[in-house]
């Protein structure tokens, strides 16, 4: 199983291998290292947020409001900074993850106390939240001129070669990597995935795991608002429409089971990779960003066809789902 | 689950529930009584809205997503779900643009849009059906090809100059204020409603959502069903591509962009189980109007359309989560 799945990453390793190195035929710099560098700086936010699906769904759920989620806490932060620009900017950074928790929570104790499927919870909330961003901000922008030079220079502010945002990134990377590998939680996260009423016997309440993980995806949720809203210098109601979907093709690109119980952080942040490697090479090799949907749409639907190969049960099982 | 949850959960009554007491406490009936509780506060809040035209222009607001909603609701009793539906109407209305610049006339038009919704929910089908593919990952993906091929062709520019003759499937109507939409759409229910209830295809739909396993052995073809539910629903979104374009007589890319989710949540409130299994018609048909209700009536009153949708994601939560509220006090109390 494990052997399995490390292959499997090892395959999509390889496939953006490919990718940058056909890029670098035709541009050889799209290759160099402080480009890549550049790519994995681009794709930070789109990795913290894949990291906090992946966290939802290998439980068996789904969370379609993360995008609404960060423009919410976005636009919160964004305000108070407008408002009061004295406010130190690591208090907003605290802020946009205690916000974005919040959120996060209200879905998981949908989903844990009520007992109603995550996809119908998150996508309710998926327009709530971005209703809500209209009502806070009256639809209007907070724009450069309104934020404040600290505000914006935290993820562009560099330590050892690296802006903040890319190391953002990697302390994500690190935070999920020892939670799903070496702690109880993370073993209870993949267990209540894999089959939930063999966790129940085993002591793991599945409802509360389910909504540890929508907290983890709604936290990473809210700390993107704040990067967004910093890296793009723009507040609106629209920021990151429809990126809920390029945050779950991440996931599924990364080989992370849309069934629960089956992915890994390795996976998630190559998926994420992936995209974000796509997006930054067409407009290099001069094709219109138009294609950028239609070849992440194709590259879904392969990914979920070869990942499907490998979750197929080996050997004829009996009673499939004689358990549930 | 285990002998002694369903010695709690399952009681065996002295008396069973007569037909009249089943319907009082339908689904259907809470359903009738939020659409009518809407119309009333609908009519108080605004002294437009008890008007023929006013009523007749709310029903535009729903026919084009209520018509996908009756397959969607098929499919989603199958235990399968379409997020590429709003896509399809993207590509079909893109490559009816095309068909117009190259000179196609009205019956050509419908022919392409119709013709096109069916092809990709075919396409759908096969990936989900032939390949086995969970279907939530699959119109994932091919909701972003769809509408990716979309802007391929169109990128940031739009087409115009539908045939005059092109307009009456949106904007036309039969008689007085029934427009053609409306007709369209009740017609469909009607059709889907025999489908669903009156078929032995119909009882095949509840028991694959059921126990897809079962009704293999019990020699349905499981693949096959849900391969014509999602041409069936490729075909409805063709359809609504043809209504929309029609409608604003113009296509660009991002044509009916988000219509997907508001097309679950119109089947989800009708009182499908998002799990598959259960669900009907009526409940889908009603929600519909309730949808169409709530947002025609917050926009008389002047709400912006953003903060309608809050209306619409909290009416979803709410009208799930009270009944699971409700059954909890009861059983408590029992």
């Amino acid at each position: 199983m494990k052997a399995l799945a490390k292959q499997r990453e090892i395959w999509l390793l390889a496939a953006i291998a490919l990718l940058v190195a056909l890029v670098a035929v035709r541009f050889p710099a799209f290759a160099r290292p402080q480009n890549l560098l550049t790519v994995f700086n681009d794709t930070s936010i789109l990795i913290i947020l894949a990291l906090g699906q992946m966290a939802v769904i290998l439980t068996r759920s789904i969370d379609l409001s993360m995008a609404s989620n960060l423009a919410f806490t976005g636009m919160a932060v964004a305000m108070t900074n407008a408002a009061f620009p004295e406010i130190p900017v690591l208090f907003l950074l605290l802020m946009a993850t205690v916000i974005g928790t919040v959120l996060g929570a209200f879905n998981g104790l949908l989903v844990w106390l009520l007992g109603i499927p995550p996809i119908v919870v998150t996508l309710g909330t998926l327009t709530v939240y971005r209703g809500a961003t209209f009502v806070l901000s009256g639809g209007a922008w907070v724009n450069a001129d309104q934020m404040s030079p600290g505000f914006i220079a935290l993820p562009r502010a560099e330590f050892f070669g690296l802006p903040m945002l890319s190391w953002l990134g990697i302390a994500a990377i690190t935070f999920f990597y020892v939670l799903m590998t070496r702690t109880a939680l993370g073993r209870s996260i993949y267990a209540a995935g894999i089959n939930p009423v063999a966790s129940i016997y085993a002591g793991i309440n599945v409802g509360r795991t389910q909504f540890i993980a929508f907290c983890l995806s709604g936290m990473m949720a809210g700390l993107s608002g704040y990067l967004w809203v910093s890296r793009y210098v723009i507040a609106s109601v629209e920021v990151a429409n429809g990126y809920e979907l390029t945050i779950v093709a991440a996931c599924v690109i990364g080989g992370i089971s849309i069934a629960g119980g089956i992915g890994s952080v390795t996976g998630a942040v190559l998926g994420a990779l992936f995209l974000g490697i796509i997006g930054n090479a067409l407009p290099v090799i001069d094709i219109s960003p138009f294609w950028q949907m239609a070849i992440s749409g194709t590259a879904i639907i392969l990914a979920v066809a070869l990942n499907a190969r490998g979750e197929r049960p080996k050997g004829r099982i009996i009673l499939r789902k004689a358990e549930s | 689950m285990t002998s002694d949850t369903a010695n709690t959960l399952q009681r065996i009554p002295d008396r069973l529930d007569t037909p009249f007491r089943n319907a009082l406490f339908s689904w259907e009936m809470l359903l009738v009584i939020v659409a009518l509780a809407i119309f009333i506060i609908n009519s108080f809040a605004s002294p437009y809205f008890l008007n023929a035209w006013s009523l007749s222009d709310l029903t535009f607001n729903f026919t084009e997503k209520g018509l996908i909603a009756l397959a969607m609701a098929l499919l989603i009793i199958s235990g399968e779900i379409d997020l590429s539906v709003a896509a399809i109407i993207a590509l079909a209305s893109t490559m009816m643009g095309m068909a117009v610049q190259a000179g196609a006339d009205t019956p050509l038009l419908v022919l392409i849009g119709v013709g096109v919704g069916l092809l990709c929910g075919a396409f759908n089908g096969l990936l989900v059906t032939r390949l086995g593919l969970p279907s939530i990952v699959v119109t994932i993906g091919t909701m972003s090809l769809f509408r990716g091929i979309a802007y391929i062709i169109l990128g940031d520019e739009a087409y115009k100059g539908y045939p005059s003759s092109f307009a009456f499937f949106g904007q036309g109507y039969v008689w007085w204020v029934i427009s053609f939409e409306l007709v369209l759409f009740l017609a469909a229910a009607i059709v889907f409603w025999f489908l669903l209830h009156r078929t032995s295809f119909g009882r095949t739909v509840y028991a694959i959502g059921n126990n897809p396993v079962a009704a293999a052995f019990s020699g349905i073809r499981v693949e096959r069903v849900k391969f014509i539910l999602f041409c069936l629903t490729g075909l409805m979104a063709g359809i609504a591509s043809v209504l929309l374009t029609s409608r604003l007589a113009s296509t660009r890319p991002s044509i009916a962009y988000g219509y997907e989710l508001e097309v679950i949540t119109m089947v989800v409130l009708g009182g499908v189980a998002i799990l598959g299994g259960a669900g009907s018609i009526p409940g889908v048909v009603l929600a519909a109007f309730i949808m169409g209700l709530v947002t025609f009536g917050l926009g008389l009153v002047n709400v912006p359309g953003i903060v309608m949708s809050i209306f619409t994601g909290l009416l979803l939560i709410v009208v799930i989560a009270l009944p699971i509220i409700w059954n909890r006090i009861r059983h408590k109390s029992a």
